[in-house]
């Protein structure tokens, strides 16, 4: 029988860990945040935007979904601010601010 | 019934390894390497086993194989000596907080530098902390029992560590001894099939092994393995009975030789134990109540059973065959005198610095060591409190 390590969060005694915390299941770092880590945010001016794509496959935490050949708003909660996309973008629809 | 041979400790072992025949053991073909490897992959090439041997570029990489593979789910070993076990560090750590039953046949032999190839424990003592559960043998006998019971306390439930089954340098490894093998079905069935709860091959279950534990959780982890460790002690013993109802021959954590009524002890770990045996035997005939604890197993550290048994003496010499250079004495000195005294001991205790480098340990060392520690006990006379022995100096006394 497989420990849900859903149920394993940092109130865990260690008699619930998994051995070497091993980690059952698959898909697990959807549910780990790394948005919190952000220091600086994208935001995306979707009118300036002509969908070419570029911005897409360079996100290394893969923050912007893509839908019928679209982007569109960016997963805030896996984004880290890296900026990548703004730099890549032509059209500048994509600017850095300050903070989460 | 059991099979009588004459093998060196390196063919004992590669004898143990062939009848248990692993699923899988990356090892580094060259110096350091040992001649384990060597016979293994003879073995295989002969078709007397079906191990996946893979010849690795660095011991690095042949601990992160065994690693790999056992995570997978295979039995998986390796095979090295001195400065190959110094560059597996890092993964001994990871083997072991991974909890991954890995085995590691270790020839003991001295680290560089200067370089030396000879024996001394100095390469497993460097890799007392990193979680491997530690055992010694004395002789070619005890090396091959000792590895035929390193997969039933590895892979016990309540363990799950990686095990190192070491042997003394050339004293071991190269000398022909006389020996009492089991047959190939008794090893089959007393080591049984690995069948692991979770591994990565299993389509049925995906799993990750080895994250990031970030601060929240790090220690928590360290808990578990650290009570893994002391779990162990009880399953190398429950083990250690099996293996004396099949073979006949005994072990524990230890062995205590003429310790019952001695006055005075020595402590030690390997092969020399032998010589002192007959220091012991010469000194008894002598009418001298002297006995030897021959330590067997290291890690888990039996810091109770060690004390209790050495209770009773006057006097403790703990020889060590690796310096700490901690400017206080080699690694066993330090362990047996912190058990002794938590234990309430108050006895007197030294820590002598033997065999550095395949120095000769001789009858006549283990004798003078006891009448060291007798002239300390009886006469008060001045010993440090930790020296090298056998060694030239300027101002011999």
């Amino acid at each position: 029988m497989a420990t849900d390590v859903s149920k394993i969060t940092e109130k865990s005694p260690w008699q619930d860990l998994t051995k070497g915390n091993q980690i059952y299941g698959s898909g697990t770092s959807k549910a780990f945040q790394t948005g919190e880590w952000r220091s600086q945010t994208p935001l995306f001016e979707e009118e300036k935007c002509t969908q070419c794509l570029l911005c897409v496959p360079v996100c290394p935490d893969s923050s912007i979904p893509v839908a019928d050949g679209k982007r569109q708003a960016f997963d805030y909660d896996h984004c880290k601010g890296c900026g990548i996309c703004a730099r890549v973008c032509p059209c500048g629809a994509i600017t850095m601010r300050e903070g989460q | 019934m059991a099979v009588r041979e004459r093998l060196s400790g390196n063919e004992a072992v590669s004898y143990a390894i062939k009848q248990i025949n692993p699923d899988v053991m990356p090892a580094f073909p060259i110096t350091p390497s040992t001649e384990i490897p060597q016979y293994v992959s003879a073995y295989i090439a002969n078709g007397e086993m079906d191990t996946e041997f893979i010849p690795v570029e660095s011991e690095h990489s042949s601990m992160s194989a065994a690693i790999g593979a056992c995570a997978a789910g295979a039995r998986a070993l390796t095979a090295t000596s001195s400065c190959g076990l110094a560059l597996m560090w890092e993964e001994l750590y990871v083997a072991a907080s991974n909890r991954l039953p890995v085995v590691l046949a270790l020839v003991n032999r001295a680290l560089s530098g200067p370089i030396n190839i000879n024996c001394d424990h100095s390469d497993s003592m460097g890799a007392r902390d990193s979680g491997w559960i530690q055992i010694y043998a004395e002789n070619n006998q005890e090396a091959y029992d000792n590895f035929i019971q390193a997969y039933r306390i590895a892979e016990h439930s309540a363990v799950s560590l990686p095990v190192m089954i070491c042997q003394d340098g050339f004293i071991t490894s190269h000398a022909v001894e006389n020996i009492e093998l089991l047959e190939d079905e008794a090893v089959k069935k007393f080591v049984g099939e690995y069948e692991p709860e979770h591994y990565l091959l299993n389509a049925k279950e995906a799993m990750a092994v080895g994250p990031y534990a970030v601060s929240n959780y790090y220690m928590e982890t360290k808990m578990a393995q650290t009570l893994a460790m002391q779990n162990a002690k009880e399953v190398i013993l429950s083990v250690a009975e099996e293996f004396a109802a099949l073979s006949g021959r005994s072990y524990g954590f230890f062995e205590a030789y003429c310790l019952s009524d001695a006055d005075y002890a020595i402590v030690m770990i390997g092969s020399a134990a032998g010589t002192t045996k007959v220091a012991v035997d010469e000194l008894r005939a002598a009418g001298k109540k002297v006995g030897l604890l021959k330590l067997r197993v290291f890690r888990p550290f039996p810091e109770q059973e060690i004390a209790q048994a050495l209770g009773h003496v006057k006097g403790v010499a703990i020889l060590d065959r690796a310096d700490s250079f901690s400017a206080h004495g080699g690694p066993l000195g330090s362990e047996v005198a912190a058990a002794l005294f938590y234990a309430g001991h108050t006895m007197q205790a030294r820590n002598f610095i033997y065999g550095l480098g395949g120095r000769d340990f001789r009858v006549q060392d283990a004798c003078e060591i006891y009448e060291k520690m007798e002239q300390l006990v009886t006469r008060g006379a001045s010993v440090p409190q930790y020296q090298y022995i056998g060694v030239r100096s300027s101002d011999q006394q």
